[in-house]
């Protein structure tokens, strides 16, 4: 488009397009190169001890994404005593990289999966670090298992008819699937609102 | 990739056998998308499943057609298809926009769905920048329309009669000759894949696209849908054309909040 000094510039588009990129055709070397860096992206799980040998069992997972999400479940929940580090995540983006320790310091970037030591069956994970768009697919999915995603979003993104100035911050909402009998402590999430990438996926 | 929703173990569920397949382009100003909830809503279309997919950004709220506190609560994600027998329509809707590098994979995927759910064609609305446009473009109607050409065959002198014009081939090599024309939709997404893969494999598909720039789109996208139902005839033409078209809930505060009053 034509700006008023009337210089050709590409407009950004709401609707996320990338066409240069997909038009071209790629040579050897293009998709030598894309995999190399699909490679490098790839999302590893690291399992510690026993749980790397069989595949393990679990009634209810919680994740936690986001740093304030990682820090409530630091403060509230976990400790040395109940809680063992199972796994951890290995990943890299543009964004982030995340290392195959589980002594991690609250502001690294990191991803650990932890188990209740008196019931095994409850699983929980706890990540901090970025997770870009073509990474969010490569987590693991099981069914029949009650799971909990926390996360949190800036109030600002909130769609409301009145000013978010005058909200009382913060504030809970929730999305369910049909799935979910329980009672749900905060009210549901209305539309316009969504959310979007890790939790969504 | 597709997905049934399970409601009292309805089978047919995925088989559209003879259906028009609906779906938007995810392209400039979302004009086909908006378009799409402007025909699920309107027709009160029932969801028969989604599209499970690593092409899409994810995301999810609750239901955006909702119309009262009882139905509001049903969880909706990025591709989601409805549908509605008694007029023989299927309806894709995609809410966000492409991964880099997964155009191909997924309209690969989608048009192998197509064949294997026996859809009898595919429309696709999209759009395109206004500003690329030729001269000769800048005239007239924005609108423009292409068919592959098993789809020609069946439709090609409707199309004559409603006088819509067909999109302009641009030139390959543009200033140094005007021979080699190819077709070039700019803003417009997966729009010249889907066209050019479906013309090579012999699926019926048309493309109903307008020209048009970001901004406030909600126009573009009721011109575009009174443009396919010139066509499709999906709801009775009124001469009010906008009212014949219910808004969905979803489409509130598209441009942000309330304003702080102690702003004035």
């Amino acid at each position: 488009m034509a700006t008023f000094f009337g210089e050709v510039v590409v407009a950004p588009s709401r609707a996320g397009l990338d066409e240069e990129e997909e038009a071209r055709e790629e040579t050897p070397e293009d998709r030598e190169i894309r995999r190399e860096l699909e490679k490098k992206r790839e999302v590893e799980v690291l399992w510690s001890g026993a749980c790397a040998e069989e595949p393990l069992v679990c009634s209810r997972f919680v994740v936690a994404i986001g740093r304030n999400a990682a820090a409530f479940l630091s403060s509230f929940i976990l400790d040395s005593v109940c809680w063992e580090v199972i796994g951890v995540v290995k990943l890299w983006n543009e964004w982030c990289r995340t290392s195959s320790t589980t002594n991690v310091l609250p502001t690294d970037s990191f991803c650990l999966f932890y188990r209740l030591i008196s019931d095994p069956t409850v699983l929980l994970c706890q990540c901090s670090c970025y997770i870009a768009e073509d990474q969010q697919f490569q987590w693991l999915e099981k069914e029949g298992l009650q799971v909990t995603i926390l996360s949190t979003c800036p109030v600002a993104e909130y769609k409301t008819q009145e000013s978010t100035l005058t909200l009382a911050s913060p504030f809970l909402k929730a999305l369910k699937t049909k799935e979910f009998q329980e009672q749900v402590c905060c009210p549901l999430l209305e539309q316009p609102n969504i959310v979007r990438d890790l939790p969504a996926a | 990739m597709f997905v049934p929703c399970h409601r009292g173990g309805s089978s047919a569920a995925s088989d559209f056998k003879g259906f028009t397949l609906l779906m938007p382009a995810v392209s400039v100003g979302n004009v086909g998308q908006l378009a799409i909830d402007l025909v699920i809503s309107t027709l009160d279309m029932t969801k028969v499943g989604y599209f499970y997919t690593d092409c899409l950004v994810p995301m999810v709220g609750n239901n955006p057609y909702a119309t009262a506190e009882e139905n509001s609560t049903e969880l909706s994600i990025n591709a989601e298809v409805y549908s509605l027998p008694s007029k023989k329509l299927v309806v894709l809707q995609i809410r966000s926009p492409f991964i880099k590098n997964k155009y191909r994979p997924f309209c690969e995927t989608l048009l192998s769905w197509v064949k294997s759910s026996r859809c009898a064609r595919v429309v696709v609305l999209s759009s395109s920048h206004a500003y690329q446009r030729d001269d000769e473009q800048l005239l007239g109607t924005p609108l423009r329309y292409l068919l592959t050409p098993d789809l020609e065959k069946a439709v090609g002198g409707l199309m004559q009669e409603l006088k819509w014009k067909e999109m302009e081939k641009v030139a390959a090599y543009p200033g140094i000759n005007d021979t080699d024309k190819v077709l070039h939709i700019p803003g417009g997404g997966i729009t010249k894949l889907l066209f050019t893969e479906s013309c090579s494999k012999g699926i019926q598909m048309a493309v109903l696209l307008k020209f048009c720039s970001e901004g406030d789109n909600i126009p573009d996208a009721f011109v575009l849908i009174n443009y396919l139902n010139e066509w499709l005839q999906l709801v009775k033409s009124e001469v009010n054309t906008s009212s014949q078209w219910k808004i969905p809930s979803s489409w509130r505060l598209l441009f942000g909040n309330g304003l702080p009053p102690a702003l004035f």
